[in-house]
């Protein structure tokens, strides 16, 4: 098998490399394999929601594996290595070095994701995944359980090493030339993310392990039966994980802003507002994360301190969506592949926001939480956002991985298709919740609006199901056969525009 | 950067900012009133477990799956769990809070009219989550 067709090469070298592109490549071949099998599990989940009643999925058991294998894989092992691939590609050349600042370290980092894959995937756990106590302690079945919490265990520690790499990259290793404002906003992208993972996974590193020690009874941190409190692992859980939603779309975001301009043919409305909002975001993101946990019985002070905290958060993106439209206003945009994913993504995470801002009112929380109102809500930012964000992305990044264009008819198909999938399954799911279905349920009782909006739900997901093959066709198919792109200037913009396809740097 | 003026993104986050300030306010004061509990409220006991609900009544009877209610009266409801998390649910009364083994939380309402309305478990709590459902029967008072 050879890849990077432009100048073949048998795939043992990019898989012992640790080149930054080839890293790269190896995390985006990785990510996007996680995201075609934790897809297959969404479309198994909702043929088995079509209709009330066990479908095809014989018990529930079968079930709530399916729905937590689904939600780890997304959010582990494809939105973050798809992060981690494009910041590969491309920080090193957004900061002028010749690659990641410690390149060993960035293959490691990679090394470590498929055994974490595979213990997730051969483990199959149950308890969500939010490994909620006590029921992951006390009743989830091992040894599903405990190869889930070691595969997470080995991602956090690539996510840190990740991390450290990047912003070492960014910091030290830009060029002297080069002041922190003139770096593009991707890189800043993932400087903001990288500050975040450092500041946040920790506190989860650490949950973690007592989860693990709690589960072989050695310990009681979170067993009430052992004087433990469950309610402290949701802080610990959630103190990373409310953060790690800005780690997943900030990155989006910055792929957005190195789209926008180039398809509008305009620079950036104003790149310093960007940065700040990406600063603003990373540390606003730490003062919200109990806005997960009003039904857990917090004081009405609590509620109101995180509340806040949650608002708080919102004007940092208004920032980011001024800004796009801004360039966009006046300009002379091409509306090719990358960029309708793009502005899709926009206008997703438009909505998304919108939702979370009702999630965030106190009261109005207790008809939307664990409904699926939120499933709606957080899938506007994983899919709606970030995935379109980075398919755009994927889209845009296609010539300069394979020295070759993708079919542009079968690239717009996708967006077309996704586009009104995600609204007929995501939308639709957050009138589902108004109408008070919970969410995780195998299977729910015959109330006829639950039945129909789980049918439009269902369809949606077929048809969003129909475009990813469209997209896995049209990559290996490209990657082979597609026409040899303008490497000067692949998209046809003119050629006045900076890329940074213009520089490769060598192997060594 | 620089080259242009920046108003227009001020007055935009200056009204993103006033919007937000307003829905935070209301959503306080709407909270606030919703948390007061009336003080004739009558305690029932919620105890959930995998996977069905027990309610005790202040006198002392139990009911499992099923609470019978009289309409127009106050409750406060007392739900804690025996196993795992689970959450008590009335979606059409917007009655949620989740039943924490080793904690008592509470929440009140008034059921405003007969019928019967669904109970549900919202917190996911493994095998039959899905079924974890009970009947809310309210009754026109008797007296």
């Amino acid at each position: 098998m050879v890849l990077e067709l432009r100048n073949p090469r048998p795939i043992w070298q990019i898989m012992f490399s640790t080149h930054h592109t080839d890293v790269g490549l190896l995390y985006l071949i990785t990510s996007l394999a996680f995201l075609f099998l934790g897809g297959a599990l969404a479309i198994a989940i909702r043929l088995e929601l079509f209709l009330p009643g066990s479908q095809f999925i014989a018990d529930s058991m079968t079930f709530n594996r399916i729905f937590t294998v689904h939600g780890t894989t997304m959010i582990f092992l494809f939105i973050l290595p798809s992060a981690s691939a494009v910041g590969n590609y491309f920080v090193p050349i957004m900061v002028r070095y010749k690659d990641m600042a410690y390149p060993k370290l960035n293959a490691i980092a990679f090394w470590m994701i498929p055994p974490a894959g595979a213990l997730i995937w051969l483990g199959f756990a149950d308890f969500t995944w939010y490994a909620t106590p006590p029921y992951s302690i006390i009743s989830a079945p091992g040894p599903a359980a405990d190869m889930w919490i070691f595969g997470l265990k080995i991602l956090g520690v690539s996510s840190i090493l990740g991390a450290i790499n990047f912003i070492v990259t960014i910091m030290k290793c830009k060029h002297p030339d080069m002041s922190l404002g003139q770096v593009p906003l991707l890189a800043w992208a993932f400087l903001s993310s990288s500050l975040i993972i450092l500041v946040a996974l920790p506190t989860f590193a650490a949950a973690l392990v007592m989860l693990l020690t709690d589960r072989l009874g050695v310990s009681g941190f979170f067993n009430p039966a052992m004087g433990g409190d469950p309610i402290a692992y949701a802080h610990l859980f959630w103190f990373t994980f409310h953060p790690e939603v800005y780690v997943l779309v900030i990155p989006a975001i910055g792929m957005m802003y190195e789209i926008i301009p180039r398809f509008s043919r305009k620079p950036i409305f104003s790149a310093s507002s960007g940065i700040f909002a990406f600063v603003l975001l990373a540390i606003v993101g730490f003062s919200s994360w109990a806005h997960h946990m009003y039904a857990t019985g917090m004081s009405f002070t609590e509620k109101t301190v995180f509340m806040v905290g949650t608002l708080a958060a919102v004007p940092a993106s208004a920032m980011h969506v001024f800004n796009f439209l801004a360039t966009m206003w006046n300009g002379r945009i091409k509306f090719a592949t990358p960029m309708m994913w793009s502005v899709g993504g926009i206008a997703l995470f438009f909505s998304a926001g919108a939702g979370g801002v009702v999630n965030s009112a106190m009261p109005l929380d207790f008809v939307t939480h664990d409904s699926y109102w939120v499933v709606g809500h957080f899938h506007l930012f994983v899919m709606g956002t970030i995935a379109f964000g980075t398919i755009g992305y994927i889209y845009y990044m296609f010539p300069y991985v394979t020295g070759r264009m993708y079919n542009e008819k079968m690239g717009v198909a996708h967006f077309v298709m996704a586009f009104i999938g995600t609204v007929l399954v995501f939308f639709t799911q957050h009138v589902l919740g108004l109408f008070g279905m919970p969410r995780r349920v195998y299977d729910y009782p015959p109330i006829p609006e639950w039945i129909a909006m789980n049918q439009i739900a269902t369809v949606g997901a077929m048809l969003i199901g129909v475009s990813m093959a469209l997209f896995l066709g049209n990559m290996i198919y490209s990657t082979a056969k597609g026409k040899i792109a303008n490497m000067d200037d692949p998209f046809g913009l003119g050629g006045k525009y900076y890329y940074p396809y213009q520089r490769k740097n060598p192997q060594h | 950067m620089g080259q242009h003026s920046n108003w227009p993104e001020w007055i935009y986050i200056g009204v993103v900012v006033a919007l937000l300030v307003w829905v935070g306010a209301e959503a306080w004061n709407v909270e606030r009133i919703v948390e007061h509990i009336p003080e004739d409220a009558e305690t029932i006991k919620v105890l959930g477990q995998q996977w069905f609900w027990t309610f005790e009544h202040e006198d002392g009877t139990t009911e499992i799956g099923q609470l019978h209610l009289e309409a127009g009266k106050a409750y406060r409801f007392e739900v804690t769990s025996k196993d795992v998390i689970h959450s008590f649910n009335i979606h059409d009364y917007v009655v949620l809070l989740d039943a924490v083994p080793g904690r008592t939380n509470i929440v009140w309402f008034s059921p405003t009219e007969a019928g019967e309305y669904d109970i549900q478990c919202r917190e996911y709590c493994g095998l039959i989550h899905y079924n974890m459902r009970g009947k809310l029967i309210v009754e026109d008072p008797t007296a």
